[in-house]
């Protein structure tokens, strides 16, 4: 019995803040205007100019996550076969800027990486050419990459971390080659580490609209982008919540396929 | 023991959210209260302590970014306020769906100080201007440096549209505007229900996409400023703030004409402190303190105590109470309803997909 009051604010706060609002966007999503119910707002996203701005919302973020996972994955490595001290004080370092405001830390770069900002500004004092990247897909991978790779370092270096060196040890001992014990012993020890790394920097890459917003200079639409301006400028909340709808089936569909690779690591562990 | 824990911790719930509702209670000065609801940073805040001094009604001051985020507000009736500030559409639009309470005249003793040619463009929207009253008026126009390109040698929106400027453009990002661009580019009208003449413009904003260095609002100015780009789509109150950092900077009304604005004080239908809010919008069209406003936003104040501070500055006048004739050309932006907004919307998404 007084378990059950003790989970009172929970189902309180879960019922406030998630079941209800999904319950509104959901009919939202399945009505027009009017209130009468309707599909087209969901089915809009096969529309061309919609349906390009998924594609792009998710090969970018397809590139920012690797991205993320090819500059974590080996620094995770070299922290656990470091002798040094210094590992926790590295880790912290990494996080460091997410102390930081995230608006401010991505409006940092804009200012960055502006015509006539600081790189450009460094570039052609040197006499080499400028980089021309802000306003194009690239700086919004390079935003998308910098604001979310705490979250892959964190939970990848936890798992690494947690790795007992007994077993590679034990790999080694037996003739494994550096490559096969990584292939074969770390790697497939790290995958719940990777795993919710990825979830965790491919959901809000995905979702996001201020990055492509400050870094895109306002001529990259991807599907966030799109959703956000139904909401404001449009005022159409229906599309927006239907859109927003479909964008939840991807982000299900993308955190069922990784946590099954989760299980499916620590299954073959046994 | 548990379940002590249980009862207290839920007495407590119970606790801060009474003293939270009941806090947002009746409060006040001597005279009550007003709730203001305004766009950020739109006033300058020394008129508070002034307004409260002077009349001893307390102020509660709420912000918000665009119109859109402020109508839900008060549509659904989610917070109470008595005195908002909203653009001229969305003034048309709340008076539409009776949002609106009609204002007392009686209490607008210096009403009068408003110049009549801009009570006469509100009255477009909020006929009779029975429901609201000017604070600040603008218009759209580009902003160019002349170190870079001659001055004089920009009229029009076609320029925009120059080969020669390739990069060094900034256009407005948000939908109605960077379309009124184009349809006055064109000759159209910025509020055209004419699928042909918005697709035309459409078609044309994709041809200059390319020469767009970038698609910003706030930061045009910034851009023009710090060098990054020499041509920015920018409101007319930008430029004077923008002359004081860089005085190489110019600024033209387009011969097309151009999309105006007035952002209007207002009372909802809801408000429960009106002649407080009435004060209030009073006490704002009071000469002197639409001077303050008007030194803190350099943005127009259409009252004759700002006209006749300014008399004789031409310079600072042209940009900010230009030319009759010019005046003719601007028009106000229109709310098109839901029908008008869907077509607007999908050729933007088109334009963006571009």
């Amino acid at each position: 019995m007084s378990r059950r009051y003790f989970a009172s604010p929970f189902i309180v706060w879960i019922a406030a803040g998630t079941v209800i609002p999904l319950i509104m966007i959901a009919y939202y999503g399945f009505t027009d205007r009017s209130g009468a119910f309707t599909i087209e707002n969901v089915v809009s996203i096969m529309g061309a100019e919609h349906a390009q701005a998924l594609w792009l919302a998710l090969l970018l973020a397809l590139i920012s996550t690797a991205i993320c996972f090819v500059l974590a994955f080996p620094l995770a490595l070299i922290l656990k076969d470091s002798r040094l001290g210094t590992k926790g004080f590295m880790i912290f370092i990494f996080v460091l800027p997410m102390w930081m405001n995230f608006l401010l830390r991505t409006m940092a770069w804009q200012v960055i990486l502006e015509r006539g900002g600081i790189i450009n500004g460094i570039l052609t004092g040197l006499g080499l050419p400028a980089l021309d990247i802000i306003n194009t897909p690239a700086a919004i991978v390079l935003g998308m990459v910098y604001d979310f790779l705490p979250f892959m370092v964190l939970p990848i270096y936890n798992t690494v971390m947690k790795i007992d060196n007994s077993l590679i040890e034990a790999a080694y001992d037996l003739g494994a080659t550096k490559g096969k014990v990584l292939r074969s012993i770390i790697l497939p020890l790290s995958v719940p580490g990777i795993a919710s790394g990825i979830t965790m920097v491919f959901v809000p890459a995905l979702t996001t609209f201020v990055i492509s917003n400050m870094l895109g200079g306002g001529k990259i639409n991807l599907i966030g982008n799109i959703i956000e301006q139904e909401f404001t400028t449009s005022s159409n909340w229906n599309l927006g919540s239907g859109l927003s709808l479909v964008m939840m089936i991807f982000i299900v569909l993308s955190m069922a396929l990784l946590s099954r690779l989760d299980k499916n690591g620590e299954a073959s562990l046994i | 023991m548990k379940k002590k824990i249980a009862a207290a911790l839920a007495a407590l719930m119970c606790l801060t959210a009474a003293a939270g509702l009941s806090s947002c209670g009746d409060k006040g000065g001597e005279n009550g209260e007003v709730r203001v609801y305004c766009f950020g940073d739109y006033i300058d805040t020394v008129l508070i302590d002034e307004f409260e001094e002077e009349t001893g009604i307390s102020v509660v001051l709420d912000t918000f970014d665009t119109n859109e985020e402020m109508y839900p507000v008060i549509s659904k009736n989610s917070v109470d306020y008595d005195v908002i500030c909203a653009s001229d559409y969305m003034i048309e639009k709340m008076i539409g769906e009776g949002l609106l309470a009609e204002l007392n005249k009686d209490n607008l003793s210096n009403l009068s100080n408003i110049d009549s040619k801009y009570m006469e463009i509100a009255a477009d929207f909020d006929p009779g201007n029975k429901y609201s009253v000017p604070h600040t008026w603008g218009t759209m126009g580009i902003m160019y440096n002349t170190a870079e390109i001659e001055k004089g040698s920009i009229t029009s929106w076609n320029d925009l549209w120059d080969e020669k400027y390739k990069d060094q453009i900034v256009m407005p990002d948000s939908l109605r505007d960077t379309i009124a661009v184009a349809l006055k580019a064109k000759g159209y009208s910025i509020n055209t229900m004419d699928e042909s003449e918005l697709s035309e413009a459409v078609e044309y904003l994709k041809e200059q996409k390319p020469l767009v260095y970038k698609y910003a609002n706030d930061s045009a100015r910034d851009m023009v400023i710090g060098g990054s780009a020499n041509i920015a789509v920018v409101w007319n109150g930008e430029i004077l703030y923008s002359q004081d950092l860089n005085p190489d900077l110019d600024f033209v009304i387009p011969e097309e004409g151009s999309e105006e604005f007035l952002d209007m004080w207002a009372v909802p239908e809801t408000a429960k402190n009106k002649e407080n809010a009435e004060a209030w919008i009073n006490f704002m069209l009071e000469k002197e303190n639409a001077i303050t406003n008007y030194e803190y936003l350099t943005y127009s104040i259409p009252n004759t105590g700002v006209m006749e501070m300014l008399e004789g500055d031409e310079d600072k006048l042209q940009y900010l109470f230009p030319a009759d004739e010019i005046l003719a050309r601007c028009e106000i932006l229109k709310s098109l309803g839901a029908e008008g907004d869907d077509m607007y919307s999908s050729y933007w998404k088109e334009f963006k997909a571009e």
